[in-house]
């Protein structure tokens, strides 16, 4: 005997009422698709669990590939055995007896299917008189057991299973819509990016390249990081927009110290604009409050006025050591971390605005004029789609390995 | 002609060959230049990073691509030594170590450091226990080879890494070079914090290997220079070497698990069809790694028996090949203390999954043709 299939219980989802099959159907499909390099498990779904079968599948490497799937509160190793007395004893037992470092247990029979003769209290009895009297080493602990055997009797058949794994928790990616993560290169953006993703949104990302004054390298960090973000979401796809003539002609026409915020109003229009044209309902940025120069009260207030779309700000309201945190443990830091110049550092005024007039910057915006530049830039996006069972790379490369 | 010498080094796989020349042709910017030749080059690197860690089940920031055996051994040892000898100067490591291993253990000697060489039983294995009493408040490194490479005697290294383990002062090596692809070994359940790896033993080519440095480990590089390989080697990457490795590594993985059977067969079927043999010997235990297989033949000359075989197109070897020039006793064998006649005429035999049953047939026929030749004249 053994653990033949991993259980999945869902997050807040189950709470959504009516949405609640959308959500599960969504879950369903980024369970599958993160799964997809084990062609022999079957993954089976109800309202309110969701099953994978093993089929002789290793279990470790498939329950650490879905503790990155969002919408999963927590996963247990199951044995699904027939609705009968013996084959639960069985079953229970194994349960018992496979782990080490347990002394003490508890069962907790859930009766689910009404038609099974036998009520919860009873069978919690049966079989822990069934664990005693077929085991030496082991004693009833309702309290505080070392483990607690949990048997749900289901129409389909009893699962048996022990050890909660904890899950992502959140909210399955797609199922609360899009939205357009600026994506910088910094340790903040994708952080922002992977805690939107967490509320169930799809990203795709912006990114202003600035060749020659930024290079090929800073771009590719760009990529990378975005494909690192793809663990969470299927697919995510980066639009980059080459910013050069932009920023060179709003820098020669501007003040020095004014240069960065109307550089940033710029960057908010650019982002409303592919994001009405994409079908995306809001952008995501890695600010928070006080960091740097724009990241102040007065800077968001006169950078916000350019858009009405809704800015999701994640981090607004932590410590750059927990972003950091975060960072790490999601695997973008050392990308971030790599020591080339973006579009924001290299135009940097030695001494911008922290606290900018909105009066005064439309002024000096009306005086702007980038003739065709605005358009062209528009025209020239460039669009890279990444999916997270084909990284480019290793499609580039496959051959050679 | 029948190549039994695989552990010398063996014949690369052609789409390793493949791999190399492609990789020379497209990629041949410099990965550190920062045009657009030199990033491609950069990400097919940590492409290849990426896919080492993969196989081996590490991290990508853990594998440094290096020359080979010689070079890995010689920077974890002397590396660790140099960079925490405030630390202490005391080495533990055995009799039987590879040559890169043992000299690079004597030239720290001259610099001051102590090392402890344990010996080891008939079987060439080095007693766990010896290596816990062996620790002492001024050890900084363990390094224990995995399987040796002329008795294929596999160490205990899981209980050795337990035991280092418990020392958090110390580092232990293993050098991988003669397991890689044929018996696994876990870095991390083992507790290693530096493996040294070899391409030229898996079909991969020479001049190519890796070091895995354990995240937090912190070296005294050899070659200074560029920050190439986290600054612990210097020089230019050699691109398509290590691409060509990681490739030979994957098929070696892959061949490790479909072929795992065979070449348990074939060192049977060699074993059984020796053993019928007045006059041989079989050194290596009988748990050893399935690929080599140690005889002796007293009162032969091994390098007579090695250069009568090779006329019949059967190439086999003395002792390691980075020791065989040195004529005389092989310092392992000695080590196991298995009597000087035996030490003295041993033969080893080392095979691939390219070895087939015909081979081992023919080559123990030719062997007896050989001894019966041989003994008239030397008998």
């Amino acid at each position: 005997m053994q653990y033949d299939h991993i259980l999945i219980r869902y997050g807040e989802m189950s709470l959504k009422g009516k949405n609640k099959k959308y959500f599960v159907s969504k879950l369903f499909s980024n369970v599958q698709s993160k799964l997809k390099d084990y062609p022999h498990v079957k993954i089976t779904k109800n309202h309110d669990r969701m099953y994978i079968l093993l089929n002789g599948e290793q279990p470790e490497p498939i329950i650490e590939l879905c503790k990155e799937i969002f919408g999963i509160q927590s996963m247990s190793l199951a044995i699904k055995v027939d609705n009968t007395e013996e084959a639960i004893k069985e079953a229970a037992l194994y349960a018992l007896t496979n782990p080490t470092n347990v002394q003490t247990f508890k069962i907790s029979t859930k009766r689910v299917y009404k038609d099974f003769p036998i009520r919860s209290q009873e069978m919690n009895r049966i079989l822990g008189g069934h664990l005693l009297t077929n085991t030496e080493k082991y004693t009833v602990d309702v309290h505080h057991p070392d483990l607690e055997i949990n048997v749900e009797i289901r129409r389909e058949g009893t699962f048996i299973t022990s050890e909660k794994i904890k899950g992502a928790g959140g909210l399955p990616v797609g199922t609360t819509g899009k939205s357009l993560l600026l994506l910088s290169g910094g340790i903040d953006s994708p952080v922002a990016g992977y805690l939107t993703m967490k509320r169930g949104v799809e990203l795709e990302a912006i990114h202003f390249h600035s060749p020659p004054y930024t290079s090929e390298r800073a771009k590719q960090k760009v990529l990378d990081l975005a494909k690192k973000l793809t663990r969470y979401g299927r697919t995510v796809r980066v639009h980059i927009v080459p910013f050069t003539n932009l920023q060179q002609t709003l820098f020669r026409q501007i003040p020095e110290e004014y240069g960065m915020t109307l550089m940033r109003r710029l960057m908010m229009r650019i982002s409303e604009q592919v994001a009405e044209k994409e079908g995306i309902l809001s952008l995501t940025t890695g600010e928070s409050l006080g960091q740097v120069a724009s990241q102040t009260m007065e800077s968001m207030n006169t950078i916000n006025e350019v858009t009405n779309y809704p800015i999701l700000r994640p981090l607004v309201a932590m410590d750059k050591v927990d972003i950091i945190d975060i960072s790490k443990r999601i695997d973008t830091y050392d990308i971030s971390i790599r020591p080339y110049e973006d579009c924001c550092t290299v135009f940097v005024p030695s001494q911008p605005k922290t606290k900018p007039n909105r009066k005064k910057v439309n002024e000096l915006e009306k005086r702007l004029d980038f003739g065709s530049e605005y358009e062209e830039t528009l025209n020239n996006i460039e669009t890279i789609e990444f999916k997270h069972d084909k990284a480019a790379d290793e499609e580039e490369f496959a051959d050679l390995f | 002609m029948i190549y039994f010498d695989n552990s010398a080094t063996t014949k690369p796989y052609l789409e390793v060959l493949a791999t190399f020349r492609q990789v020379s042709e497209r990629y041949y910017g410099n990965p550190s230049s920062i045009h657009r030749i030199g990033c491609d080059s950069e990400r097919l690197l940590t492409q290849a990073k990426k896919q080492a860690a993969q196989l081996l089940n590490v991290e990508e920031s853990e594998i440094i691509f290096t020359s080979g055996g010689t070079e890995g051994n010689n920077l974890a040892v002397k590396g660790i030594a140099l960079q925490h000898q405030q630390r202490g100067k005391h080495i533990i490591t055995t009799s039987i170590e590879h040559p890169s291993v043992k000299e690079a253990c004597k030239s720290l000697e001259s610099l001051g450091f102590n090392v402890t060489y344990l010996p080891v039983d008939q079987n060439g294995q080095v007693n766990v226990q010896d290596i816990a009493d062996a620790i002492t408040e001024d050890t900084i490194l363990i390094s224990v080879m995995h399987v040796n490479n002329e008795l294929g005697t596999i160490q205990p290294i899981e209980e050795i890494g337990e035991i280092a383990n418990k020392y958090p002062k110390l580092f232990f090596h293993v050098d991988y070079v003669q397991g890689l692809g044929k018996v696994p070994l876990d870095f991390n359940k083992a507790h290693i914090d530096l493996c040294t790896m070899s391409g030229h033993k898996i079909h991969g080519l020479n001049g190519t290997g890796m070091l895995y440095i354990k995240k937090g480990t912190s070296i005294f590089p050899l070659l200074h220079g560029g920050s190439q390989e986290l600054s612990y080697r210097a020089g230019t990457e050699n691109l398509a070497g290590s691409v060509s490795m990681v490739k030979a590594l994957r098929i070696i993985l892959d061949k490790q698990r479909t072929h795992h059977h065979h070449l348990q067969h074939l060192n049977g079927q060699l074993r059984s069809e020796l053993r019928q043999i007045e006059g041989v010997y079989i050194n290596s235990p009988e748990d050893a790694a399935p690929h080599i297989l140690n005889i002796s033949l007293p009162g032969f000359k091994p390098e007579v028996v090695i250069h009568a075989l090779g006329e019949r197109d059967i190439f086999v070897s003395t002792k390691s090949a980075c020791s065989s020039k040195n004529a005389g006793e092989s310092s392992v064998l000695e080590a196991c203390n298995i009597g000087f006649k035996r030490s003295l005429s041993a033969i080893r035999i080392s095979l691939s999954h390219h070895n087939t049953e015909e081979e081992v047939d023919t080559f123990v026929n030719v062997l007896k043709e050989v001894m019966n030749q041989l003994s008239e004249v030397m008998g």
